[in-house]
């Protein structure tokens, strides 16, 4: 199936296992998941995979359940969210669970994205896989934001309203565009109606790409924590580099799971409300906007970058079409990342330069967030600007630049010999560090 | 445990590992299934009835202005049910009925439980001139047709056509049983339903 050698499944002759696969290869399949070479080295970086599958999961099963109880349309679905908390048996779980689930999944793809830009995650020749990942970041974002629309309260409407005005900002298109995303001169029923239809449809284009992000994985194999390739001559290089995905890693992102979820369980149970906005408990009032609209937390970053651009672009752009392009652009960057790297190490851990920048990348991404939150009002313009061009510039700039210049720590020649460094110390306690004597000079 | 151990990826350990290794998994696995059950269960009970809809499950008729001889229809649970007030006449022609050449001599009454499809077990109310009927064919499921129809003075149901007398006990036709008596209990004037 993939590049790296791999046991061949071999059901017993006989069993109901060879006859059905025989048929279809469904459980060589699930063999190979199961024995999936993974490098021996992964630390808790990487089990943010496994909780975005298991999240994805649950937002599907509990979304599934609540479309049973909600009505759309403008006279009925708030009215049919409350009622869904009263009424039905379990409902104020279902959707608390359902709305502290979209917050905790992109807590865990933000975490999973941050450990692909550290680790080169996205670096030949995985560039398909960061790119699909990229797509499903997309059309998250498109989901979750009309989820939130559905329950038709104040923030919900102005909410749909300000994004898909968005699309107005578009020359010549823009306010047709508009109109036909509303289904008409206003938002109302028809917008409402198509929202709730996208938003059922999309988590399932999500579960596609989902395994399409999985098959490309499997097919190139996990990165590591030392950027170091699996050796994958043969199978013995491949056994010494690496374990089985069950039971070693399989263990490993269950626990990871568990303590994810304890975090989950906690806002779900004791502080439902604490990531929502009061004001979406008032139904929509198409006649006045609350005083401080701000989205959810997750889509802040961006939306910081939105109202950062104020004044013209270049002479030509206005500032609203501005501020469109600069927020798609923020995404859209993401996914030329591996042409724009220009290092030819992988892991950020030997980068010495590099590894600085990306913590001012980190830095900037949570400076965007809180100006997102913030009234534009005061210094939040200008930080707001200031972190939007650092954003950009990371990319374009720091990116491409640090590679050219940078001058890389030694790497362990295989992940064999960097586990071996890392956990046989107790053998020999009173030598030093005894690493440096194993790794290969840089390139 | 010695890292050494699981060098070959196989998991083989001591004698004693796998004894407690075995402890571990059951213990894990009773955990998880614990878990599972307890995450399942509201998202099977969220298909059960509602608050909202149980709220609904008990409605009350005042059947003040129902004179002998008259008949009303009221939706309870979204379906008919019938209430009529006997005249002499009714009751003197039901009783002539034996009960055992009934196709259906079950009272088929939760007001009465285990009795006879007697005029008494049949009809409600201290004066024992009301009846109370589930509006819904036992056949499959229309609504017969009132006001003394059918061969039996009683209901008929122009589906199948299926007979009832006026004590709602099926005579003729395919259905299999008397036409049901819903929950109900009368107070005073007012009949409550559920």
């Amino acid at each position: 199936m993939g590049t790296i050698p791999q046991e061949h499944y071999e059901p017993k002759e006989g069993t109901t296992s060879k006859w059905i696969n025989d048929r279809l290869p469904i459980m060589g399949m699930i063999d190979h998941l199961q024995k999936f070479p993974t490098p021996k080295n992964l630390n808790y970086a990487y089990v943010f995979g496994g909780i975005l599958v298991l999240f994805l999961v649950i937002q599907i099963v509990t979304g599934i359940t609540l479309a049973m109880h909600y009505q759309t349309g403008e006279a009925s679905a708030f009215n049919s969210v409350e009622h869904i908390m009263r009424d039905v048996n379990y409902g104020w779980l279902l959707r608390y669970a359902h709305a502290n689930g979209a917050s905790f999944f992109f807590i865990a793809v933000y975490a999973h994205i941050f450990r692909g830009l550290y680790y080169g995650s996205y670096k030949a020749p995985r560039e398909i896989l960061w790119i699909i990942g990229v797509l499903i970041f997309v059309v998250m974002m498109a989901t979750a934001f009309m989820g939130y629309v559905l329950p038709w309260g104040q923030m919900s409407f102005w909410g749909a309203k300000v994004i898909t005005s968005l699309f107005g900002a578009i020359p010549l298109v823009g306010e047709s565009l508009k109109e036909w995303l509303w289904g008409g001169p206003y938002v109302g029923d028809a917008t409402l109606n198509r929202m709730f239809s996208l938003h059922y449809l999309l988590p399932f284009v999500i579960a596609g790409l989902t395994v399409l992000h999985i098959w490309a994985l499997h097919h190139v194999g996990n990165t590591n924590p030392t950027g170091v390739e699996v050796r994958k001559e043969s199978l013995e290089t491949v056994k010494k580099d690496t374990v089985p995905f069950t039971p070693f890693y399989i263990t490993k992102d269950l626990f990871a799971i568990l303590v994810f979820l304890i975090a989950f369980a906690f806002f779900v149970y004791f502080a439902p409300n604490y990531l929502g906005h009061p004001d979406n408990y008032i139904e929509a009032n198409p006649l006045a906007t609350p005083a401080h609209i701000v989205p959810e937390w997750y889509f802040l970053p961006f939306y910081a970058i939105l109202r950062a651009i104020t004044f013209d672009f270049l002479w030509i752009i206005p500032a609203k079409l501005g501020g469109v392009l600069a927020m798609f652009g923020a995404i859209a960057v993401l996914a030329f990342i591996p042409w724009l790297d220009t290092s030819n190490v992988r892991s950020t851990t030997y980068r010495p330069i590099y590894r600085w920048w990306f913590l001012v990348l980190v830095i900037d991404f949570f400076v965007l967030m809180w100006a997102g939150g913030q009234p534009a009002e005061g210094i939040v313009p200008l930080v707001s600007l200031l972190a939007t061009i650092y954003w950009f510039a990371h990319f374009l700039i720091v990116l491409p630049v640090v590679g050219l210049i940078e001058k890389p720590l030694p790497r362990p020649e295989t992940i064999e010999q960097a586990f071996k460094d890392k956990h046989d110390h107790s053998d020999d306690a009173s030598s030093g560090p005894t690493a440096d004597a194993s790794v290969q000079p840089a390139e | 445990m010695a890292h050494g151990d699981d060098k070959e990826g196989n998991g083989h350990g001591h004698v004693a590992d796998e004894d407690r290794r075995d402890i571990l998994f059951l213990a894990t696995g009773a955990t998880a299934a614990v878990g599972v059950a307890s995450a399942v269960w509201p998202l099977v009970d969220q298909m059960n009835a509602s608050a909202s809809v149980l709220a609904l499950s008990s409605i009350e008729v005042d059947v003040s202005a129902l004179e002998p001889g008259q008949e009303m229809k009221v939706s309870f649970l979204k379906a008919p049910v019938f209430i009529r007030r006997m005249t002499e006449e009714d009751i003197a022609e039901a009783q002539k009925e034996d009960i055992n050449s009934l196709p259906d001599p079950d009272a088929r009454n939760p007001n009465a439980p285990d009795a006879q499809a007697t005029v008494d077990a049949r009809l409600l109310g201290e004066n024992k001139d009301l009846i109370v009927l589930s509006g819904v064919c036992t056949h499959l499921g229309c609504v017969p047709l009132g006001d003394g129809a059918g061969d039996y003075h009683g209901w008929f149901c122009p589906c199948h056509g299926s007979h009832y007398d006026n004590l709602g006990r099926i005579r003729q036709g395919p259905a299999p049983e008397n036409l049901p008596i819903p929950v109900a209990s009368l107070n005073g004037d007012i009949l409550k339903l559920g």
